[in-house]
């Protein structure tokens, strides 16, 4: 007897086990360490901590040695283990002006109070293969001539506030919606599409970002502020009244200065996109800024003509272990679906058959 | 005295975990839904749907529904497009086996949760059974208007017109209604449901069923309910009455002429050969006619 997928028992076990020597590749080179992953691919561990909506280097280092490199396998890897922690408390909002920076810059002046600071950045390098680095033991890269770190200063887009010429965002002092707990139920508010982008997937974040550029819901955007460092992350327990530091983290954020809202009663005045992510993830945060703004639209009073604006479209679509995992069910047998499929398209066919022969003998009658 | 992990260990279970994964308020919040799901029949109940550890689109929101409701003394069936050694059925039952040790079977009648995806058994459900269907899109309008807040409308205000129009569109353009699985139900008079991708074939077996029928979509966080002995009828016309799939062949290994068949290409040419596509019910023949 011949079934299609007999034996599945036997067959998860010895793919396992092939995909645990494909993981480890040739036996003849060392193996990766957790540590190494965390200290010499920060870039691929912020996007997995933000993505994987969990901010611990050392678990998201360990998803990519585990998911051999697979970034959204490790993300889904983080996922799966973020929604079996217990959720003890919110944090108190983050104070980004107070942030250890390493890297601030803003586009929209040329100087300013707490000054630019490039930091390490890919920006102005040139994209040449260094080949210097396929070999092992190199120099450790000189140190700076002194620690550069700008002051705390206060955000850009602040002192554009306190002209009255940005829209200031209000502290509702509502509480915080937890889109990991309740589902998303259209229309949705802001701090929910900020945390839905803020673990959406930063590909599709990024061509939709693009997208609004190129005339798909303009909103005509000036990166206000890009800062990268560390910041303190404060809780207040039920049981005390004051609140106290978790520790630090090391954050993206990026403010976009965008077109004006206004009326003949209210002054013009700039809107904001928000976005922020965890480690260092410019792309990521900006894209989110420029999309987050595009979905204000209808609280702006915009007219709603493009993808980016569309909240139950961006919203449904930006989650990539959602979007992964729906895709590749049509990996899984259909074959009951597929049979009714095809017992309709046969009787479709006969009848046509039918229907042929009876017009042609109408045909010879005539 | 052993701990609780000691057990654990004990019981060759995963370490760390709680009973069938999930914590006990992700269960009680889900059990709450259902509650509210067997209380207004076909209707779709949002609900914080977790990540699971398999992939979404794989049966994460059957498996939450499975874990909410699953007990000690429970015995578990997992089936995929009706067989218990398709993978994906393998790798959910090993799931829950793992995870909560409880005893699994093949055999329908065993069962008292049975997770299914893409069929119902052949064998007749009884009381106290309760069916878990994996739910990939849980809006039977979606593919007629895209927007959820839209729909959430027309089911508010009964407003169902939408979809007799593309019935009838079917019917007008093909000379039948041309959906063959997850074919649109009305439960109870009052919700139209999509009884997940089940084809068409099974939709009368929801009818008044003695079993309850818990429906669970992951990815798009909704959950539902077909309580026991609740009317579903498939929609159709009154000229153009709903009809199931029938097959001009037989079971190639147990001679069925009456149950769901899969077709299965056997050799390069071509030649095709129809079996059941519901394994335990064809093996459960196979053995009566051995014995008589």
């Amino acid at each position: 007897m011949y079934v299609a997928v007999k034996g599945g028992e036997k067959a998860i076990d010895h793919a396992h086990h092939l995909l645990a020597k494909k993981r480890r590749g040739s036996t003849d080179i060392p193996e990766l360490g957790v540590d190494q992953i965390r200290g010499q691919m920060s870039m691929a561990v912020a996007r997995v901590m933000t993505e994987g909506s969990l901010y611990d280097e050392e678990l998201a280092a360990l998803a990519i040695k585990q998911s051999a490199g697979d970034l959204l396998e490790a993300i889904f890897l983080l996922r799966a283990y973020r929604t079996t922690l217990p959720r003890f408390a919110a944090s108190v909002p983050l104070q980004t002006s107070e942030m250890q920076m390493e890297r601030r810059i803003s586009a929209t002046y040329k100087d300013l109070p707490g000054g630019q600071l490039l930091g390490p950045t890919f920006d102005y390098t040139h994209r040449l293969l260094d080949f210097a680095l396929m070999a092992e033991g190199n120099e450790l890269p000189a140190p700076a001539q002194e620690d550069l770190q700008a002051e705390p200063c206060p955000r850009v887009l602040e002192m554009l506030e306190k002209e009255g010429l940005m829209r200031v965002e209000k502290n509702t002092r509502a509480e915080v919606p937890d889109i990991t707990r309740e589902p998303l139920d259209f229309p949705t508010n802001r701090m929910q599409r900020l945390q839905a982008l803020a673990r959406g997937d930063e590909g599709f974040m990024m061509a939709l970002a693009y997208s609004t550029q190129r005339g798909y819901g303009r909103n005509h955007p000036f990166a206000g502020e890009i800062r990268i460092g560390f910041t303190e992350v404060w809780i207040e327990p039920e049981e005390l009244d004051f609140a106290v530091p978790l520790g630090d983290i090391e954050i993206t954020e990026c403010e976009m200065v965008n077109q004006f809202v206004g009326s003949k009663t209210e002054p013009a005045q700039f809107t904001r996109g928000y976005g922020l992510a965890f480690g260092y993830n410019e792309r990521k945060a900006m894209s989110m800024a420029l999309v987050d703004r595009a979905l204000c639209a209808e609280e702006l009073g915009e007219e709603i003509t493009s993808p980016a604006q569309q909240e139950e479209f961006v919203l449904m679509h930006c989650d990539n272990v959602e979007a992964a995992g729906f895709v590749s069910h049509l990996k899984l047998p259909h074959y009951v679906d597929f049979q009714s499929e095809l017992e309709l398209i046969r009787k479709m066919h006969a009848q046509d058959q039918v229907e042929d022969e009876e017009y042609s003998i109408q045909e010879k009658r005539a | 005295m052993m701990t609780e992990s000691e057990k654990q260990v004990q019981q060759g279970l995963t370490e760390g975990y709680n009973f069938a994964y999930l914590d006990e308020q992700t269960k009680r919040m889900i059990r709450r839904g259902l509650l509210k799901a067997v209380a207004i029949p076909g209707y779709q109940v949002p609900f914080g749907g977790r990540e699971m550890p398999l992939p979404y689109g794989w049966g994460t929101g059957g498996m939450q529904v499975t874990a909410a409701v699953l007990g000690e003394q429970d015995v578990l069936k997992v089936i995929d497009q009706g067989a218990d050694d398709t993978t994906n059925a393998v790798s959910i039952r090993r799931f829950f086996s793992r995870t909560a040790g409880v005893q699994t079977t093949e055999r329908t009648e065993a069962a008292t949760i049975i997770q299914t995806r893409h069929r119902i058994p052949e064998a007749e459900l009884k009381k106290d059974q309760i069916m878990v269907y994996q739910v990939p899109i849980p809006e039977p309008l979606r593919f007629i208007e895209p927007s959820d807040s839209e729909t959430k409308t027309m089911h508010a205000l009964n407003d169902y017109g939408v979809m007799h129009v593309k019935l009838y569109e079917d019917i007008a353009k093909y000379g039948h209604i041309a959906t063959a699985y997850a074919y649109p139900v009305l439960v109870d008079d009052r919700y139209v449901m999509d009884p997940s991708p089940i084809p068409k074939f099974d939709n009368p077996k929801l009818d008044v069923s003695p079993a309850l029928m818990l429906f669970g979509a992951g990815r798009e966080k909704r959950l539902y309910a077909v309580p026991p002995y609740t009317r579903v009828s498939s929609l159709d016309f009154d000229d153009h009455p709903f009809e199931i799939q029938k097959w001009d062949h037989s079971c190639a290994i147990c001679g069925s002429d009456h149950s769901y068949l899969d077709e299965i290409i056997v050799d390069d040419s071509g030649t095709r050969e129809f079996v059941c596509s519901d394994t335990d019910y064809c093996n459960q023949r196979v053995a009566q006619q051995e014995k008589q």
